[in-house]
């Protein structure tokens, strides 16, 4: 396991940015300056309270008002081409790097992603024809069509490729029959990009296709799923004779495992963001502080504070990769392949453990929910508590990872393949 | 930007695991163990000296290398990954530092060559700063030492003593000084060099100021606690590569071990852990030289999360061997043993946590 791979760089460890990313930063901190206090209201994402709640907000504005002021100044899909809506930058790592950083500093909401602008997009940029880009990527990033992914079902789930949603082109159309589960904003979605059996006798990795479908088209039922928080932050969709037109499929008839996985990569490593993290970190922080037990703040108690402690040793462990992982994206050669590989399993256990400090900290107020009398930040921390074990499983369960850093990172046989399966 | 070591690092690192890959070996250490190679320890000597260690971070006046944290910390990495029985952070990374930090110029001119050359051999005895247990106390009446010194670190044919006595006087101490009585401590790990001082009246050389050498003497244990953190981190990688070689090779019920998800998972749980840790000892590293204001936090902090995981890693590792783990034939224990002193040496984790705690105010 070689660390890292010289390719005859002669550099050394700096964490400067440099000179020329000076100006952009002052740029950025004006920006944040002029809309500190925003409320961001309307939308069906959320925003992680980025505003105290205790804090009055001094700017409130709509959601899709916010994303165009974003992307117009270039500091949201920067990269994504004038032409599709998006700013017609370079792709800049460190000036997103920066844009996070700033805006993570002064607490402004940054732009929305969600299902279409995160996973969509991307894939249309790589795969999809020039039609469909021009149709799909604008009102993707302005918020105008909502996203949702059609991927997982009941009998397809850490094994996504035994999926059996059906296609078959009839004419000019495919017709679509079957279900799909653990589909966020589906409720909300006005398209859905789906996967799809459409060549049944090919092997199983082989005979999916990714098609485009207008959640409004006839035979398409969405259910509300309540998952363990009590919210429906989940649904299942059931196609009976869905028909869309043949031309809604992105790239060829069965490359769809293909062009899907382009896209949960991103998905994997969007779930490790340790500047979320730190803000998290921080309000147990003050949570601990503002606890009082006995007379004693819970911070001032040792064994609660070691367990404060610990969490930030791992916290300040994967602030330190986070660095390791955009130089490995800044340096070609540095390899940080198995790096990579670990931040969904790492990331997500986590956080688990921070929002159960949380929960131990408020001791029986832990266990008050919804709009219970003496709960503390509006209940926040038994949400995400919950919330976080889902993620826990959601885009590749920790052991789904395991296999992956254990068999493509460390190398380790495959299981042996059962007849048949 | 770039977050990394350098290639100049990672060469040197190369030429160190490579000589002590050579001469390290599992029955090197064994025979040494039962004494029947005495040679043994003065080879991993000359030829780590060879390399340039002994001079490392000694500045190039003084005949060393002049090499900064970052250096020095990439160097300890491998040295726990090879479980070196080296005197490392001690002799060649705690004393020519607070000599060159607080010496005057002729003690610096007296001393850092031959530490340098590798001739003085200095152990160095910080239990009056980290960990103070009631039985030690050394004290200091008009440069006569009195008292105790407990875990005096790579105390190995030493030539001289670095003592810090209880109002943070630091002491240069020559080993044949009289009223100086060494108590050899064995240790579970063979691979390091541990003891007792009794001091009486002992004659010492004093270098630096008293009270203004606290923040010196606090970078030097910063500095001591990252190099045992990369240590552990080395000796831990060492253990999962054994694992994940033994994994492949070793077969039950007609298939590689390897290949059952209980022992990839485990696998995978060290790769896991073991990955952010070395991102976190190089920031501890490069804190201490160019963010001075964190480098406090990330020592504590370093050492006590390399410390839990080097100890999820030693005995993880171990269970992926089986009953093979548990030999002296493998010899896996040799670094389950270092891993296990660096834990306690320089702070344990629960004090260095509660280190952190106050270090920012919490």
């Amino acid at each position: 396991m070689k660390k890292d791979n010289p390719l005859g760089w002669r550099i050394k460890m700096n964490l400067d940015f440099g000179n020329e990313y000076a100006e952009f930063r002052n740029e950025v901190q004006s920006f944040c300056k002029e809309y500190k206090g925003i409320h961001v209201t309307g939308s069906l994402y959320s925003y992680e309270s980025v505003i105290d709640p205790n804090e009055k907000p001094r700017i409130e504005m709509d959601f899709k008002e916010w994303q165009k002021i974003l992307i117009e100044r270039g500091y949201h899909v920067r990269h994504i081409p004038k032409d599709y809506g998006g700013f017609g930058g370079d792709l800049d790592i460190v000036k997103n790097v920066i844009i996070t950083e700033e805006f993570s500093k002064s607490k402004i909401p940054t732009g929305v992603g969600g299902q279409g602008i995160d996973f969509l997009v991307p894939t249309l940029l790589e795969m999809g024809t020039e039609k469909q880009r021009q149709r799909y990527i604008q009102p993707a990033l302005h918020l105008d069509e909502i996203w949702c992914q059609g991927y997982s079902e009941p009998n397809a789930g850490s094994d996504l490729a035994s999926l059996q949603t059906k296609g078959e082109l009839v004419g000019d159309e495919w017709v679509i029959n079957g279900q799909k589960i653990w589909t966020s904003t589906a409720k909300y979605a006005q398209m859905m990009f789906c996967l799809v059996r459409t060549e049944p006798e090919a092997p199983k990795h082989q005979g999916i296709s990714y098609l485009l479908i207008p959640m409004d088209t006839p035979g398409i039922e969405v259910r509300p799923l309540v998952d363990m928080t009590l919210d429906a932050g989940f649904n299942e969709v059931f196609f009976t004779d869905v028909r869309i037109p043949a031309e809604n499929i992105v790239g060829e008839r069965g490359q769809g495992w293909l062009v899907a996985n382009k896209t949960l990569v991103h998905e994997r490593g969007s779930l490790g963001d340790p500047n979320k993290m730190i803000r998290r970190y921080d309000k147990l922080v003050n949570l601990m502080k503002s606890e009082i037990l006995d007379g004693v703040r819970i911070i001032d108690k040792p064994v609660y504070r070691d367990r404060l402690m610990k969490i930030q040793g791992k916290i300040l462990a994967l602030k330190s990769h986070g660095l390791r992982l955009l130089s490995g994206r800044l340096n070609k050669g540095q390899d940080i392949n198995l790096g990579t590989m670990i931040v969904k399993l790492y990331g997500t256990e986590m956080r688990y453990e921070l929002e159960s400090l949380a929960i131990d900290v408020m001791g029986e107020l832990g266990t008050l929910y919804n709009d219970s009398p003496h709960l503390r930040d509006n209940g926040g921390w038994q949400y995400a508590y919950m919330y976080y074990l889902g993620l826990i499983i959601g885009g590749g369960t920790s052991q789904i990872q395991k296999n992956i850093i254990s068999e493509r990172g460390l190398g380790l046989p495959k299981e042996p393949k059962i007849q048949g399966a | 930007m770039y977050f990394g070591l350098s290639e100049e690092q990672q060469f040197f690192q190369e030429s160190i695991d490579k000589f002590l890959e050579d001469i390290v070996t599992v029955d090197a250490l064994r025979a040494y163990r039962t004494g029947e190679d005495e040679q043994f320890i003065h080879l991993v000597y000359d030829g780590l000296n060879e390399l340039g260690l002994s001079g490392l971070i000694v500045p190039e006046m003084f005949g060393g290398l002049g090499l900064d944290t970052l250096f020095a910390i990439s160097v300890a990495e491998s040295l726990g990954k090879g479980v070196a029985p080296y005197p490392f952070i001690g002799s060649f990374l705690i004393a020519p530092f607070l000599i060159n930090e607080l010496g005057s110029d002729s003690q610096k001119e007296k001393y850092l060559p031959g530490i340098a050359s590798g001739e003085n051999r200095f152990a160095v005895s910080l239990s009056e700063m980290t960990g103070r247990r009631t039985e030690i106390g050394i004290q200091n009446s008009n440069e006569k030492l009195n008292g105790r010194s407990l875990f005096v670190m790579d105390d190995v044919h030493s030539t001289h003593y670095l003592i810090i006595d209880s109002d943070a006087g630091v002491h240069i101490v020559d080993a044949d000084e009289s009223g100086l009585e060494k108590v050899e401590l064995s240790t579970v790990d063979i691979t390091s060099f541990i003891s007792e001082l009794i001091l009486d009246e002992v004659k010492t050389e004093m270098i630096g100021s008293g009270s203004g050498n606290i923040d010196a003497i606090k970078k030097a244990i910063n500095l001591g606690r990252v190099a045992l953190a990369a240590e552990t981190l080395g000796a831990s990688q060492c253990m999962l590569n054994r694992s994940v070689d033994y994994a492949k090779e070793r077969k039950q019920f007609g298939r590689q071990i390897g290949s059952f998800q209980a022992v990839k998972h485990m696998c995978a749980e060290m790769a896991s852990e073991l990955e952010p840790c070395y991102s976190m000892v190089w920031y501890a590293a490069h804190s201490i030289d160019h963010i001075p204001h964190e480098a406090d936090l990330m020592a504590c902090q370093a050492k006590a999360h390399l410390s839990e995981v080097g100890a999820f890693v030693a005995k993880t590792s171990t269970e992926v061997h089986g009953g093979m783990g548990f030999t002296d034939d493998l010899g896996l224990h040799y670094w389950f043993k270092r891993i296990g002193l660096n834990r306690q040496l320089l702070g344990s984790p629960d004090l260095l946590r509660e280190e952190a705690a106050a270090a920012q105010g919490i």
